[in-house]
């Protein structure tokens, strides 16, 4: 379910590194949560980011929900595909549902994010406390 | 019945279409007279700037189509008037009739704003008075009228806050927020020009006061809270977290929506708010929903005074009062005139017809939402075990493994002839469902939603289908609400010749 090349931040955006440049989304626990994506809110290529800070929002039917960046960096390019097909968050939210590629500013910041059995294991957690 | 009937449908369940529906050309709601001069183009008139060529199918209709189709809808309304309206967060409660009485009033409602400040003393008046209670009911030191909405508030409030702490030399930077408050916080703070910091609540709901107390930095202009919380629970340790704001030069913003839990029995002055705003459309029973109008007043302590909306109620020293704009500190105005004085005189009527008795209207506020809760508990879950205040959060988990959510209970208390509660927040609960009864409530009318409520959990759990496909009592059946949201259609568009009619 959760791919064991991606990494993983608490607030459930995951993010997938090649040559220097991250692509980041939101899992697949998270569009589980949101219900029904219908607006995605992206900054534009050239914003500067840093590790936490919201660059976005996610509106499902239920609530809007920011985004966080997972480490530092500028962004080089967003997801437009999802101006007009929210609904790919849901159906494809590891892969075609991407929402900004970074340039990354400091490649130590990734060892702080998770991986995906610390992640599974993350979650299992909040659904245990749900739950209850 | 035949499908030929196509009136003989009672009139409180017919379906009513577009008024656009009812067009065809020539038809007029008014007849002008025969022109007695030479006619004039109004094409040319105005100049082909200011002729609007994209409205199409603009509807030509009558009087009587007019009055028809808005008088139809109104049927369709469900109103406080009607039964209950649990809408947790909102408070919608009864608005007495006393209140429409006074607003009616001829030296009252006939009043302009624009009339000389010597012939409106009688407004000054009922300002100062309902200046005078709101001030004796939140333990604050002066007051605004002018925000008209509760969101209005919350920014006059964050203005005030910016603007005292500019005179000290530095607005910082951030406002912490804790993840129980009102959505619309965040939002004001933003456009305040603050960054939000989100706390979290503890397992009880409340502040993580010792978190607080080691993470709070120096850029943190003020802390928003509301309390009582959207989870209906009550801040314990308001009085400590005002002292580690104050020793840090920070203020804290009270959002006072939640004050029918508070009213004549605690005063949020009392406990150290700076600055808080109330919705006379909620604790003071002024119209609410369908765009009420609000008002949403702004108390603040003596430190941010100067700073408050022009114009400021005032004195003269003939014993006359007036409106003073010579106020150089003010954050300027936030609304024309007085604000919504029509909706300022429907609260002093409560305000004087209730007195003292609002302090019963709060106690009454928290025990319909106790009753509420007791009678529920064993059959929805109750997330945070906290004392409630004036509503009540549950959740969904337990109707969840039905496959049944929070949103097909709300749905499916349509068919039982109420209003839903609030779904899905506050958002720290997942699949949340909040209930406010309010004071306006009696017990029978109580116990009918407990009955509503309890019929429902026992169908998700024997016949879900049913819960989860409702309403079916009504003109229309389940909306589809993801598609409403991603491809909305805002416009009427005009059927091409010759396609049928749906």
């Amino acid at each position: 379910m959760y791919p064991s090349n991606y990494r993983y931040t608490k607030e459930h955006e995951w993010i997938r590194i090649e040559n220097g440049i991250g692509t980041v989304g939101i899992t697949d626990y998270a569009q589980h949560e949101l219900g029904d994506v219908v607006f995605v809110e992206l900054p534009k290529a050239g914003a500067k980011l840093s590790a936490g800070q919201s660059f976005g929002t996610v509106e499902s039917v239920k609530a809007v929900s920011e985004i966080y960046s997972p480490v530092s960096g500028e962004v080089l390019e967003t997801n437009t595909s999802l101006a007009n097909e929210p609904e790919k968050i849901n159906k494809d939210p590891h892969g075609a549902a991407w929402l900004i590629k970074l340039k990354i500013a400091n490649a130590a910041e990734l060892n702080t994010l998770m991986d995906a059995a610390a992640y599974q294991t993350y979650i299992s957690e909040k659904q245990k406390e749900a739950a209850h | 019945m035949t499908d030929r009937i196509k009136k003989a449908s009672r009139h409180t369940s017919q379906s009513e279409g577009l008024i656009f529906e009812k067009s065809a050309p020539g038809k007029r709601g008014i007849e002008l007279p025969r022109l007695d001069v030479p006619a004039v183009d109004a094409r040319q008139a105005l100049s082909a700037a200011h002729v609007r060529e994209t409205v199409n199918g603009f509807p030509e209709v009558s009087e009587i189509e007019v009055i028809r189709h808005f008088t139809r809808l109104s049927t369709w309304n469900y109103a406080i008037d009607l039964g209950m309206y649990p809408l947790g967060s909102c408070t919608m409660k009864y608005n007495p009739r006393v209140n429409e009485f006074v607003a009616r009033l001829d030296g009252i409602a006939t009043e302009h704003p624009f009339q000389p400040i010597q012939l409106s003393q009688g407004c000054l008046k009922i300002m100062q008075a309902l200046q005078n209670c709101l001030l004796e009911i939140t333990g604050m030191d002066a007051v605004t009228l002018e925000p008209s909405s509760g969101a209005q508030g919350e920014l006059t409030g964050l203005l005030l806050i910016r603007a005292y702490l500019e005179s000290q030399g530095n607005p910082r930077q951030k406002v912490l927020i804790p993840d129980s408050a009102h959505g619309t916080n965040p939002a004001t703070a933003v456009i305040a020009g603050y960054q939000v910091e989100n706390i979290r609540s503890d397992a009880r709901g409340q502040i993580d006061v010792e978190r607080l107390r080691q993470t709070i930095t120096e850029d943190v202009a003020a802390l928003m809270v509301t309390n009582p919380s959207t989870l209906g629970v009550f801040e314990q340790h308001i009085a400590e977290i005002a002292e580690i704001l104050h020793a840090n030069g920070s203020l804290l913003y009270m959002d006072g929506a939640n004050m029918n839990a508070l009213a004549g029995i605690a005063r949020p002055g009392d406990f150290g708010v700076d600055v808080m705003h109330i919705n006379l459309h909620k604790t003071f029973s002024t119209p609410h929903g369908g765009g009420g109008p609000g008002a949403g007043p702004v108390m603040v302590k003596k430190i941010l005074e100067p700073f408050l909306p022009v114009p400021v109620l005032a004195g003269k020293s003939d014993g006359t009062l007036t409106l003073d704009f010579s106020r150089p500190k003010s954050v300027g105005r936030m609304r024309a005139f007085c604000g919504n004085f029509g909706v300022l005189v429907r609260a002093l009527a409560y305000a004087l017809a209730y007195g003292p008795g609002i302090r019963q209207a709060t106690e009454d506020a928290v025990l319909n939402a106790n009753y509420i809760r007791k009678h529920l508990e064993d059959v929805y879950e109750l997330p945070y075990k906290s004392p409630s205040m004036h509503e009540v959060v549950f959740s969904d988990a337990r109707q969840k493994k039905y496959g049944v959510n929070t949103i097909d209970i709300a749905k499916r208390l349509i068919d039982y002839g109420f209003h839903p509660y609030t779904t899905a927040f506050p958002l720290i609960v997942p699949g949340a469902m909040m209930i406010e009864p309010t004071e306006s409530e009696p017990k029978e009318e109580c116990d009918l939603f407990i009955d509503a409520m309890r019929a429902i959990a026992e169908e998700a759990a024997t016949n879900p289908e049913v819960v989860k496909t409702a309403p079916h009592s009504t003109r229309v059946g389940r909306l589809d609400e993801v598609s409403a949201a991603r491809k909305p259609i805002l416009r009427w568009q005009p059927k091409a010749s010759g396609e049928a009619a749906d």
